[in-house]
């Protein structure tokens, strides 16, 4: 794709933020944003794996009130 | 710029408002009423917020957030604001804002709209606001932890019980909202049944097969639930099949009651988070559709501004405007409910201080347009159908014939033959006496989305109207369950140590099903009530939430005025003032009308005399002595609510007094100032990086 128009690329970039915002919103993303963040503040220590990761997160989304009427 | 941008809203706001109070000869149209709404959103956004954020809040955008502070890669999360927006506005909005403005309609579209943009853009949007900036300044404290710190141990168990208690209430008036819905629908029922396999296919989905590929599993699970609509229908058409899925509204009360007790006992990936996910894309994607359907298809307003039930013989629920519409609004204009979520929960997502504003008061200005939505979803229906489908049966009379003789008496024309072809076009036996709201929400937005997306499929949009009402309401008795179960864990506690454990089974299914029998009795009243239940438990449940609210709005204001900002007290002490005002009058109808349509011990005595007189019909005798005692046992709750109330505005204004004469108080427990070093979160990043890209 060696000449894209601009209005080309920003299209893309729209639709690429779009699903990013969409996988951060929905929680997609949250185990990759857990590894960078592990990876800059607890270097070395021992890591959750991706079913341990979610099992643990949705025990703590759960405890307390998070939805309304 | 802005301020030209400032002037043109509050001018074609002022227009529309003037247009909607002025206009009574014709039929208006609901566009006046959206823009009238969002103009009033955006002009409070956008100069009252940034006013208390920057006077009474002192925010500062170089102050260390607790999602900084603590940040834990998990619940303490610095999060994009838009983000953290759309999840906080995932949590506050519920089925509340759709059912108040439906029930609200029998006084006319005009009490009801100006409430909700009124309460919303000074009410319920600033305490939103407030608690979500108080908490962030708390390292994420919950409310009842605020109340502790700030007013004493008094306050915040006032604080909890009141929660407790609104909880118990909420969770039966929706359960009753979901039965009348599917009672005696086949297609609603299976579809609603539907869900909670899908639900839990897509929890091991998330769990086992593909941990945590939240997207791929709500696809999957959206699309099933989709074709389970259309499954519903065939259903529907199939006559041996359809009596499988026929039920009064007894056995499927029993079947919310099981279902609440298994959901919370249950571990939740099973049922409880699959199916949130599924109810917040439901819900989300269905609001956004609905106002793209009401924007284009921009319905003509059918129910008068004002009715003559303005003056409390209303036969949806009983009382006068005045305090009643303010108590039916309810979430859609000023929530405590959301005082739970934006203490506790969002503010551990907040990344900056700057973002309070777009979060607490930029989610709760939308889920005041839901609620408008709904306001025009009810009132774009003939008045007299309105009234057909939401009057119970013990009012108007269950024979057809009579009903639809005294709706038109009223000055509401409708006929037997307009209704049986709309339950005909909505795929229903009949929608008379279908009270709750759902229903007759259902037949509107099915009219806007038909006429917007093809009339073609009115049954099929119907009971995707239904499933969608359900889907959610279901998800708030999980939900609701869960956090009453761990409410009443925390107190039973007190009493002996181990049922205060959150993991020990016995606990957990003791507390369970004491929070599912305290709400499963008040469902089962409500079902058995000829006249529809919901007349009762609805004015129940706004009282108990508007009285949360002033909880809330009490621990806000002593708060400001224990940091010095006393002469900014009446940003949260004027809608305080309003709302105890509100609840005490409607608590004190409820409780001494002589009225018995209105005042609960009147009602029950009414019940008892014309029990003992032998002049009940024998189907009302049988329930009579439990329907008596139900009344009564509303009344000395309605009692209580206010008791609690005016203890904890009476604790506040304790505190207040002697912060204002110099004497010693608690300490505030804000948490000390510390340096921001976050430079900006990724989402923006992206976002800002496919803007530039456009110059």
């Amino acid at each position: 794709m060696g000449h894209t128009s601009s209005t080309g690329r920003v299209a893309v970039g729209l639709v690429s933020a779009a699903w990013r915002y969409l996988r951060a919103v929905s929680g997609d993303d949250a185990y990759e944003r857990y590894l960078a963040h592990h990876a800059v503040q607890h270097a070395g220590e021992p890591i959750m794996t991706r079913k341990a990761f979610f099992t643990d997160r949705q025990r703590q989304k759960w405890t307390g009130v998070t939805r309304c009427c | 710029m802005n301020k030209v941008w400032g002037v043109v809203v509050a001018v074609v706001g002022g227009f529309a408002l003037g247009g909607i109070a002025l206009y009574r000869q014709e039929p208006i149209n609901s566009l006046w009423i959206v823009v009238a709404a969002v103009c009033m959103y955006v002009l409070g956004y956008r100069f009252y917020a940034a006013w208390i954020a920057a006077k009474v809040f002192l925010v500062d955008p170089t102050r260390a957030t607790p999602a900084e502070r603590l940040n834990n890669g998990r619940d303490f999360v610095p999060t994009h604001k838009w983000v953290a927006f759309g999840h906080h506005f995932a949590a506050i909005a519920g089925p509340g804002p759709l059912v108040g403005p439906t029930l609200a309609a029998q006084f006319g579209y005009l009490p009801g709209t100006l409430w909700i943009i009124v309460g919303s853009v000074l009410g319920g949007c600033v305490q939103d606001m407030t608690m979500l900036m108080l908490s962030t300044r708390r390292d994420g404290r919950s409310l009842g932890q605020m109340a502790r710190d700030e007013l004493g141990p008094l306050g915040g168990f006032a604080a909890l019980i009141g929660t407790l208690m609104i909880m118990i209430i909420l969770i039966a008036v929706l359960g009753l909202v979901v039965v009348n819905a599917m009672k005696h629908s086949p297609w609603g029922t299976s579809t609603v049944f539907a869900t909670i396999p899908v639900a839990i296919l897509v929890g091991f989905y998330m769990r086992s097969w593909r941990p945590g590929r939240v997207l791929e599993a709500s696809v999957l699970g959206v699309t099933l639930i989709f074709l389970s609509v259309f499954a519903g229908g065939w259903i529907d058409h199939q006559p041996w099949l359809r009596t499988v899925f026929d039920y009064p509204g007894i056995s499927l009360a029993g079947f919310v009651i099981v279902y609440g007790w298994l959901a919370a006992i249950l571990p939740v990936w099973l049922l409880l988070a699959p199916r949130d996910y599924l109810s917040t894309f439901l819900k989300l994607g269905t609001i956004f559709l609905l106002a793209i359907a009401i924007l284009l298809m921009h319905p003509q307003i059918k129910m008068p501004a004002i009715t003559q039930f303005v003056d409390g013989t209303g036969p949806v629920f009983s009382g006068k405007v005045f305090p009643f519409v303010f108590i039916t609004i309810a979430c859609g204009a000023i929530s405590g409910f959301h005082a739970l979520v934006s203490s506790g929960t969002t503010p551990k997502l907040i990344a900056n201080e700057r973002d309070v504003r777009l979060i607490g008061y930029g989610s709760m200005a939308l889920e005041s347009l839901v609620a408008i939505m709904a306001m025009i979803a009810a009132t774009l229906l003939d008045p007299g159908v309105y009234f057909a489908i939401n009057v119970g049966a013990g009012v108007v009379g269950a024979a057809p014939e009579i009903a639809v003789r005294t709706i038109t008496s009223w000055g509401f024309p409708v006929t037997t033959e307009q209704m049986a072809n709309l339950a005909h076009d909505m795929g229903e036996s009949t929608l008379f006496a279908r009270t709750g709201g759902a229903p007759s929400l259902a037949v509107g937005m099915a009219n806007i989305f038909g006429s917007t997306f093809g009339r073609g499929l009115l049954s099929v949009w119907y009971h995707f109207a239904i499933m969608f009402e359900a889907v959610f309401i279901l998800t708030t008795v999980d939900a609701g369950t869960r956090v009453g179960r761990f409410m009443l864990q925390d107190l039973l506690g007190h009493v002996w140590k181990p049922l205060g454990r959150t993991s020990w089974y016995p606990s957990v299914v003791i507390a369970s099903t004491l929070i599912v029998a305290g709400w499963g009795y008040f469902l089962y009243i409500g079902v058995i009530d000829p006249n529809g239940g919901i007349n009762i438990l609805w004015p129940l449940f706004g009282i108990s939430n508007q009285m949360l609210a002033a909880i809330a709005l009490s621990v806000a204001t002593g708060i400001i005025i224990k940091s010095s900002k006393a002469r900014y007290a009446l940003v949260t002490a004027l809608p305080l003032a309003w709302l105890a005002l509100v609840t005490t009058v409607a608590a004190w109808q409820k409780v001494v009308s002589s009225n018995p349509k209105l005042g609960f011990f009147s009602g029950a005595s009414d019940m008892a005399a014309k029990l003992a007189a032998g002049t009940l019909p024998p189907d009302r005798a049988a329930v009579a002595s439990q329907l008596i005692f139900n009344q009564r046992l509303d009344g000395w709750l309605t009692v209580l609510f206010t008791a609690i109330l005016w203890f904890v505005i009476i604790d506040m204004s304790r505190v207040c007094l002697r912060r204002l004469r110099g004497l010693p108080v608690i300490r505030s427990s804000e948490a000390p100032y510390q340096p921001t070093t976050l430079e900006g979160i990724e989402v923006a990043a992206g976002l800002r990086g496919a803007v530039q890209g456009s110059h």
